[in-house]
């Protein structure tokens, strides 16, 4: 009997990370690109125009947003060589767990550079993202839900392109911002101290866009790979 | 054309099938009917329309025309149908980061196989690959390549074994194990559709032999004592001339 579609999902999400942790290629890139990111943001900063605690946030999601790009870019990269992708789709499996699979990777790997990322924003910025560990950890995955549900279906959509590299940004982009502000928003009330009835209406959003975001990518992917 | 199973049990039928690209016509009106056991050696210049063919019976495109039905499902099918299906294309289907065995493994677990280590040692066991089994693919030759995507495709013991370009890239041992391969499962009832250009390999498994021409089977006939060098010749005047 075929597994179940979160069976076939963690048996594809394992494929996927057991690739890249052979590889390497796209962590280092994305670790790289986040490390040298915040490097370049903490020498163009000027501390007296601009307070950390209104820098950092911005800093730090703009960062996981260009850095998960990269990740992405390879989720359906390593189906295209050889026509691997046909491993997936000639299998009795429902085409959703494709993505649900693709997806979990996407999402390991968008924590991984996160949890590489936030000690180094606490560390340069010198702001007390660590003291404020769960509630951060918990922004960071629902944003990271919302981020990897979106660019994982586009990702399917743009690596049959010849412009695969350069549309995916393009299509993924604005679909991040509803993710994006509310997630940068909180951490912001959150370094500042505010209320957690501030924080709370932001993550609210955030669950809000992850169900949205979860549910019509998973029904809509199907039929970005049918021929 | 049609031609009329070898065993009661009608395996692939087809009437009409074709696809089409935007306005061009890459398979028309093919009408075919396999029963168990049966063999289609399927020939035919490049963009003949056969992999275009392959491609609908496995459930992988959408037939735009006509219809089939496959193990039973009517075309374009579902989990079931690709359950019931081999599929070997023109490339590898295989990750190359990771090795022979967990290619193979990755497939059985996919179609649900209980034991599917066991499973993937076997197949790759009977492509004489056991001692190159935990070498990442990438770093094995085009023809072991070959011999893995092989073990892939039949780990699950499939009904129906759909092969596009079987033999490219394998020495002579490697052609003999897989012409014994496909011969043990003729035998054992599975309906298969081969497309090569080799026509004395091709013909060595068939039991039906057609040549495709642009997107529809010019000819299509039955038997088993093929006589290659005469087929050959058929096939070149079909191919080149249209006679």
């Amino acid at each position: 009997m075929a597994p179940s579609t979160l069976g076939a999902a963690l048996l594809i999400a394992r494929k996927d990370l057991a690739i890249e942790f052979r590889t390497r290629t796209a962590f280092f890139s994305a670790v790289t690109f986040a490390l040298l990111g915040i490097v370049i943001f903490f020498f163009a900063w000027d501390p007296t125009a601009v307070s950390a605690m209104d820098l950092a946030p911005g800093v730090l999601w703009g960062i996981f947003t260009f850095a998960g790009l990269l990740g992405l870019q390879r989720s359906f990269g390593v189906e295209q060589a050889d026509r691997a992708i046909d491993t997936l789709l000639g299998a009795p499996i429902p085409r959703e767990s494709i993505y649900l699979g693709k997806a979990i990777a996407n999402f390991v790997f968008v924590a991984a550079v996160q949890v590489l990322a936030i000690p180094a924003v606490a560390l340069f910025y010198n702001v007390p993202l660590l003291e404020h560990a769960v509630a951060l950890a918990t922004i960071a995955v629902l944003a990271a839900i919302g981020l990897v549900a979106v660019g994982t279906l586009f990702s399917a959509m743009a690596v049959n392109t010849h412009l695969a590299e350069m549309l995916l940004p393009v299509l993924s982009l604005p679909f991040f911002v509803p993710i994006v502000i509310p997630a940068a928003q909180g951490t912001a009330r959150l370094l500042a101290g505010r209320p957690a009835g501030e924080i709370i209406g932001w993550l609210k959003l955030l669950v809000a866009f992850d169900i949205v975001f979860v549910a019509a990518c998973m029904l809509a992917f199907p039929f970005t790979i049918e021929e | 054309m049609t031609a009329t199973p070898s065993a009661s049990e009608r395996v692939i039928t087809t009437h009409g099938l074709g696809r089409r690209f935007g306005g061009r016509r890459a398979v028309s009106d093919v009408t075919l009917s396999l029963g168990a056991g049966d063999c289609l050696a399927l020939f035919g210049p490049n963009g003949a329309g056969k992999t275009t063919l392959l491609r609908m019976l496995a459930g992988l495109l959408r037939p735009t025309e006509g219809s089939g039905e496959v193990a039973g499902v009517v075309l374009p099918g579902g989990a079931t149908l690709r359950g019931a299906i081999g599929y070997i294309s023109h490339a590898s289907m295989l990750y190359g980061a990771l090795s022979a065995r967990e290619n193979v493994e990755l497939t059985a677990k996919l179609f649900g196989m209980r034991n599917a280590r066991e499973a993937a040692k076997h197949a790759l066991e009977r492509m004489e690959l056991p001692d190159r089994s935990d070498t990442p693919v990438r770093l094995l030759s085009r023809g072991m390549q070959q011999r893995v995507t092989i073990a892939r495709a039949t780990v699950h013991s499939p009904r129906v074994v759909l092969l596009d370009e079987p033999f490219t890239g394998l020495d002579d041992s490697g052609s003999a194990a897989l012409g014994a391969h496909l011969a043990t499962l003729r035998a054992s009832g599975t309906t298969m559709v081969l497309v090569t250009h080799q026509i004395p390999e091709g013909l060595a498994l068939a039991t039906h032999a057609a040549i495709m021409r642009d997107g529809a089977l010019a000819r299509m006939e039955e038997g088993e004592a093929w006589d290659a060098s005469s087929y050959l010749t058929v096939y070149r005047g079909l191919v080149t001339h249209g006679a």
